[in-house]
């Protein structure tokens, strides 16, 4: 346990190292974008001064530390787009994102793991072979063609969903319906978990066709255990939990896809918060999202290697 | 007629798709750039005999950008994957047979590299590079090793078990020489299939950091730029500039997939012989 919780810290210093390096890299000028954007003649007296107030004169591991030791206390910087706390910024936007990969994990696993039992129960059957189609298929489109696609055909086309945004253009903030917010959000979780569930159903299929295949399986239908039964009472037993050990394992992927949707869609969550921060060079927001993002994939990754322990008996008495 | 077997027909049919894919690569690489400069005279129209793809809001045919911009992404996926597969290699054989040490620092560098979104680290990559082909090209490289890795650490680890190696070490053979002559000849299978099977990756990678702005600059006919664009004018209805070059994209990646895994049937002998 401690060694666990050692290891996470490590990688989490590593990506806060290797990001700060990275960005110190660049040779994007960050204080001349923030002029840029200030919209302003800045004069070359005053850029110095605001040169002197980011340090940007200073060695690289002089300003790593103090920014290290400002994000201990909480402080991630202020962005120079919103021209807010990186905190405050982030915390906003991941309830957006939260709400949005939420739904679309929930809807994968469920699609994918229905769909996966049903590809193992009828193994080589057409239902499995055109699922399997579809699986590989799928697994091979950009998520941001598939969000394009369904902002062709269900917002123009059709015009049921709206083009993008998680609330209706000229409605203030606070007059925002529940219902509106997860009007907008139907299209972007949907597009994300069509990208996610097919690993989930492949995963699943294959569990339980091993499952199938096993003596005690053979030994029930001798007994005279319908499919049902089987399916029920040996099959979701032992792939139930994998399953869910994989979806846990697989926020990173998750991640990436919203970044991807939340494009698309003009979703305001932290996927396109970092795309415009790389793009508009704001680097404490990249900074930011980019550590809180390695956070969120430690989480997943935490709780997928715990439930391994708490589902496979072998693995939990090597840890004891 | 005399007939076909199984392994033929896949080995057939691998050619015949890797000539059709090399022959897209040289037609879009031979489109000279005037093909793909704009009209304004012919802009915005829908697909016809003439410009099957239709053409852009400037008037561009983009039967000839997507062909040319899906040269682009390939060039840069096929060199980020190179990259990338070797990187794989020289890592999965250095955790196998290095010391725990060694072992546990490679392990603990794919966990780093895993626990970044892949998006996320390629726009840091990209930002860190100045954006531009350079900062793909690396963000795509370092991306992409750590599966293959962690593959090729099992194999090496599986096959240093192995008897005949075993006697090799007791005949005095060195470790370097064990190396050359009975581990990578069982690596050269594993590493071809795991490159092309990271080919169509690298490339679905590309497009969609391109998409999303970082990488090429908005001149280049690269295919995630082309949708960049079409999302543009999605609501005027120019829905050919949208659909086509992303259905042309997916069909190319279905293709590398399908030769990668033809390959992997053929090369692995556990199914050579179906």
């Amino acid at each position: 346990m401690i060694k666990a919780c050692i290891r996470v810290l490590s990688l989490l210093f590593a990506v806060s190292v290797i990001s700060f390096l990275l960005v110190s890299a660049s040779p994007i000028d960050p204080v001349q974008q923030y002029i840029n954007g200030l919209g302003t003649a800045v004069s070359p007296q005053q850029r110095a001064e605001i040169e002197d107030y980011w340090g940007v004169n200073e060695p690289p591991i002089q300003r790593y530390f103090s920014w290290l030791g400002e994000l201990l206390h909480g402080n991630l910087g202020e962005s120079a787009i919103y021209r807010r706390p990186v905190g405050e910024i982030i915390g906003e936007r991941f309830v957006n994102s939260l709400a949005l990969m939420f739904c679309a994990w929930v809807l994968a696993g469920v699609i994918g793991f229905s769909l996966g039992c049903v590809m193992g129960m009828f193994q080589d059957k057409w239902a499995d072979r055109i699922l399997k189609k579809i699986c590989y298929i799928l697994s091979s489109v950009p998520t941001f063609w598939l969000g394009l696609m369904f902002l062709l055909v269900f917002s123009v086309w059709l015009k049921w969903f709206p083009i993008g945004f998680s609330s209706p253009i000229g409605v203030l903030d606070e007059d925002v319906t529940f219902g509106q917010k997860l009007y907008h959000l139907i299209l972007p979780a949907f597009t994300l978990s069509l990208m996610s569930f097919a690993n989930i159903a492949l995963h699943t299929r294959q569990k339980l066709v091993d499952v199938l295949h096993s003596e005690y399986v053979l030994f029930a239908r001798a007994r005279g255990e319908g499919r049902r039964t089987i399916l029920l009472r040996h099959g979701l037993r032992n792939i139930l939990f994998p399953a869910l050990t994989l979806q846990f394992a697989s926020f990173a992927e998750l991640f990436g896809g919203s970044v991807m949707a939340e494009n698309v869609f003009s979703y305001p969550g932290l996927g396109s918060a970092v795309a415009a921060a790389g793009l508009n060079s704001d680097v404490p927001l990249l900074l930011g999202v980019t550590l809180f993002s390695a956070l969120f994939v430690c989480v997943g990754n935490m709780i997928a290697n715990l439930l391994y322990g708490v589902v496979d008996p072998q693995v939990r008495e090597v840890v004891e | 007629m005399k007939k076909i077997n199984h392994r033929t027909r896949i080995v057939i049919l691998t050619v015949m798709m890797t000539v059709l894919l090399v022959a897209v690569y040289a037609l879009g690489a031979m489109i000279p750039d005037r093909a793909v400069a704009g009209s304004f005279l012919n802009a915005s129209k829908p697909p016809s005999w003439e410009h099957p793809f239709g053409t852009d809001a400037l008037g561009r045919d983009l039967l000839m950008r997507t062909l040319k911009g899906l040269a682009v992404s390939m060039t840069i996926g096929l060199c980020a994957s190179l990259i990338s597969a070797g990187i794989a290699v020289l890592v999965g054989i250095g955790a196998a047979i290095g010391s725990s040490h060694v072992d546990g620092v490679i392990n603990w560098l794919i966990d780093l590299v895993m626990g970044v979104p892949h998006t996320v680290l390629v726009i840091l990559i990209s930002f860190a590079m100045g954006r531009g082909l350079k900062g793909l090209l690396i963000g795509i490289a370092a991306t992409h090793w750590c599966s293959l890795a962690r593959l090729i650490r099992g194999e090496v680890l599986q096959l240093r078990s192995q008897q005949y190696v075993a006697i090799s070490r007791k005949l005095g053979k060195s470790g370097g020489w064990i190396l050359v002559h009975h581990l990578l000849p069982h690596l050269i299978p594993q590493f071809f299939v795991g490159l092309i099977l990271m080919f169509p990756h690298a490339i679905l990678h590309e497009a969609s950091v391109s998409f999303l702005g970082f990488g090429l600059s908005p001149e280049e006919p690269a295919i995630g730029i082309i949708l960049s664009e079409s999302m543009r004018y999605l609501s005027t209805g120019m829905w050919w500039s949208a659909v086509l070059p992303g259905l042309t994209l997916v069909l190319l990646v279905l293709l590398m997939d399908q030769i990668g895994e033809y390959l992997r049937k053929i090369l692995d002998p556990y199914t050579a012989q179906e």
